[in-house]
């Protein structure tokens, strides 16, 4: 588990980071989200008891990353923003000395290794030097050493950047499977679909502070509005937008097609169809108009929206 | 993945299982060997670092011995065998300095250039304690100098000996390897705090100057010793090195601090802002707004200052106290026969020259003060310097000469009570004053080496800096004030009511 509480930091009169507070359930999956330079890296150093917070508390797997760093660290299992490896080693070298330092014993090390590097395709390459390894080969490599001592905690820095769809997939799926065991996963990402896809919970930081937060849907619901439905006719029809003008929030119209919002669709869609039909338009189709996480990140993050003071925070 | 580990497990990965000193010792080397380790394999894979190193350690002690020989034959046919004797222990000392000095810069990149590879944030965000990393490190880069140094001085001697060249004795041998060693040693363990403090490898080759120059002075000085042939002096300066390397690992243990080292990308000093900082520190006002009386405010700020240098207070009225008597015991010792003394009118010549040398009226209390204070201040500029060693060597002396006087006064046949007369009004302000000025500065320039808890070594240099400056103004000053009015008006009244009896 993950408690952070107004967790600060200054760095002398800069603030990287202000009033973040979360929390993150055994089993559970926190994306932060957020452009570059807005805090991810900072917060998640402070998780991992690299950097002091300047106030504010956080525990992790129940230890005080201020007065427990040692724990936090041997709790915690962290793929950094910088994998740097050393050039110079072997794959297995680097995983048995990793794990050497995370007090595992050889025999348990060695499987381990070889257990997560087949895993994600790696076992042959264990043998090469890590200086000929790809991007995502190290990328990968560096996932394996945060997973090699079975930590009750996870912090994953852009885990699947420089990947290609195959390595990502396992990646995904290696954190869902994380997650079924009863970890807990922070996520920073840049990638909306897989946040969307992995999170139970988003927090959406912008200049060091948590400015939205909650779970995809409940962020969707609370910054886009109602949902977005659309109605697409056989024919046009004259004044369609009039027909049910009174009825719904138009949102926009073409010369067969409408959409429309409404929060409650139970309702509402079988009166919009009644007096369509009773204008004698023929619906080819009544569908939700899919509303993305990109939407909600750039109405959040979107120049046109100051940063609210943190009690203001939109929490869903 | 099998399930979580489990929390005792972790406790024990952390390490924070009670031990006594010894296991926890033992369990803090096994941990810091791990860095070591891989350090080293890393290094001896790098054919950059080993193919300079163990050619320097082969060519040097080749070059040498080959100049030795051509310089001793020369010497020789001048009949200078005294010259050549002393020479050779110094040409060993210097093979061994050559491969110490080149491979110090394996040590100045131990942690910058780990910071610049990106590899720093792992190997910091694993369970390792700040100690294990930074010993760990630190044996790493100590390995190649001493090695290479060892292998240059047996290559030498091996040379010399097949030269058929006479052999330095076996106690000379073991002292000069050991000062090689030591040398190397301290270049390492200075070397790694740079690295750990500054922000990129070019920054750390360019501090190198600090670390390589004093050394290398202390090597002539050496030279200079063994040309005299007083090799006892080396057995102390070896003592010495050992001080100063382990003043400098625990210096260098107490200043790591992982978030600097992750942080700055970019060495820089806002004076500005830094001189803000001070000024808040000195005014030490209240960061929750509180307002306080006068009183309170010099009960917490002021009399709170005296309380925290209390220890190092008592250090430096215990060395003065030491020279005092050390000075007494020279007095008894080494000291003028009392025939010598003339003490006929002693107090009206002596009166009259205090007349003449201007240390009466306003301009003697000005001088008094001024020389007092010029003391006190360049006392605590080098304790800065000296790791606050050299302002209770600066106090000790003129305490020494004072218990030497008091010695020859007793022996001249004075009144006791004419000697508290001459010592006792003013020092009841001045004594205070230097043991609390003392004190100030040796807290200062020790704050490097045992910054406060919590707090990064700038921040508690800032604090000892604060508060001697805040004492200075409310305490010092005025207590030397004091102490040069005593001097001028009081005490020159009352060892001449001494004097004359009554």
């Amino acid at each position: 588990m993950i408690e952070a509480h107004a967790l600060t930091k200054h760095f002398d009169s800069f603030v990287a980071v202000q009033n973040i507070t979360f929390t993150v359930q055994p089993g559970e999956v926190l994306a932060l989200l957020g452009p570059n330079g807005a805090g991810k890296t900072t917060t998640v150093r402070m998780l991992t008891s690299l950097l002091r917070p300047t106030s504010g508390w956080a525990r992790v797997a129940g230890y005080d990353i201020v007065e427990e760093p040692d724990q936090v660290r041997a709790s915690v299992g962290v793929l950094t923003e910088n994998h740097g490896l050393y050039l110079r080693m072997r794959g297995y070298e680097y995983l048995d000395f990793f794990g050497e330092l995370y007090g595992l014993d050889p025999v348990t090390r060695s499987r381990r290794a070889r257990a997560l590097a087949a895993r994600f395709g790696l076992e042959e390459a264990l043998n090469r030097r890590l200086g000929e390894y790809s991007k995502g080969m190290r990328q990968k490599l560096s996932l394996v050493r945060a997973m090699l001592h079975n930590p009750r905690v996870l912090l994953l820095d852009e885990p699947t950047s420089a990947m290609d769809p195959q390595s990502t997939r396992l990646v995904r799926d290696m954190i869902k499977h994380l997650r079924g065991q009863e970890r807990t996963i922070v996520l920073c990402t840049h990638n909306l679909a897989e946040a969307e896809e992995l999170a139970d919970r988003i927090a959406i930081i912008r200049r060091g502070q948590i400015i939205a937060q909650g779970t995809p849907l409940e962020l969707k619901a609370r910054l886009l509005g109602p949902p977005l439905l659309e109605i697409r006719l056989a024919r046009t029809i004259e004044a369609l937008p009039d027909t049910i003008a009174d009825l719904v929030e138009l949102d926009s119209y073409g010369h067969n097609w409408l959409r429309y919002r409404t929060p409650d669709p139970m309702t509402t869609n079988p009166q919009v169809l009644r007096r369509l039909a009773e204008h004698g338009a023929a619906v080819v189709t009544l569908s939700e108009v899919p509303q993305s996480l990109e939407q909600v990140y750039l109405r959040v993050i979107g120049s046109e929206h100051d940063v609210p003071a943190p009690s203001q925070t939109l929490t869903a | 993945m099998s399930t979580p580990t489990s929390v005792s497990s972790i406790e024990q990965r952390a390490g924070v299982e009670k031990r006594g000193l010894v296991r926890s010792v033992r369990w803090n080397l096994s941990r810091a060997w791990i860095v070591t380790r891989r350090e080293l394999v890393d290094m001896l894979r790098d054919w950059r670092i080993t193919a300079p190193v163990l050619l320097l350690s082969l060519i040097t002690p080749g070059l040498a011995n080959w100049g030795a020989e051509r310089l001793l034959a020369w010497i020789a046919r001048y009949g200078a065998t005294l010259v050549a004797d002393r020479i050779a222990p110094f040409l060993l000392l210097a093979v061994g300095f050559f491969p110490a000095s080149f491979s110090l810069i394996i040590a100045l990149e131990s942690f910058v250039g780990e910071k610049e590879r990106r590899s720093l944030e792992p190997l910091l965000s694993s369970p390792l304690t700040d100690t294990q990393v930074y010993i760990g490190k630190t044996l790493a880069a100590t390995m190649p100098p001493t090695i290479g140094s060892l292998l240059a001085m047996v290559v030498y001697v091996v040379g010399q000996s097949l030269a058929g060249s006479p052999m330095l004795a076996p106690s000379m041998l073991v002292q000069i390897a050991l000062l090689n060693i030591m040398h190397a040693l301290v270049m390492v363990a200075g070397a790694v705090i740079v690295s750990s403090q500054v922000t990129s490898v070019r920054a750390a080759n360019l501090l190198a100057s600090f670390i390589i120059v004093p050394i290398a002075l202390l090597l002539q000085t050496e030279a200079f010793i063994m040309f005299w042939e007083h090799y006892g002096a080396l057995w102390w300066m070896l003592v010495g090195l050992v001080v100063v390397y382990v003043v400098l690992v625990r210096m260098g243990v107490r200043s790591f601090n992982r978030e600097d080292l992750l942080g700055g990308e970019i060495d820089e000093i806002n004076l500005v802002q830094i001189a803000k900082q001070l000024w808040r520190l000195v005014l030490a006002r209240r960061e929750d707004g509180v307002q306080r009386s006068p009183w309170q405010w010099y009960r917490d700020e002021v009399l709170g200052a005296v309380t925290r240098t209390r220890p190092a207070m008592a250090l430096v009225a215990v060395a003065m106290l030491a020279a005092f008597l050390i000075g007494r015991y020279y007095g008894t010792v080494f000291g003028v026969p009392p025939e010598a003394f003339v003490l006929d009118d002693w107090y009206a010549r002596f009166h009259s020259l205090l007349i003449d040398t201007g240390l009466s009226g306003l301009t003697g209390i000005l001088l008094v003060l001024v020389q007092n204070v010029r003391v006190l201040l360049i006392g605590t500029v080098l304790a800065v310097f000296s790791v606050g060693v050299l302002v209770v060597l600066i106090l000790m002396l003129p305490i020494v000469v004072i218990g030497y006087v008091v010695a020859q006064m007793a022996t001249a046949g004075m009144a006791p009570v004419v000697v508290l007369a001459a010592l006792v009004p003013h020092s009841l302000f001045e004594v205070p004053a230097a043991v609390l000025a003392g004190g100030l500065a040796v807290r200062l320039g020790a704050s490097v080496l045992a910054p406060p808890p919590g707090k990064r070594l700038g921040e508690g240099w800032l604090e000892a800096l604060a508060d001697t400056i805040r004492l200075w103004w409310l305490l010092i000053l005025p207590l030397l004030i004091a102490a040069a009015v005593v001097e001028v008006y009081v005490t020159p009244a009352l060892v001449s009511i001494a004097t004359s009896g009554g």
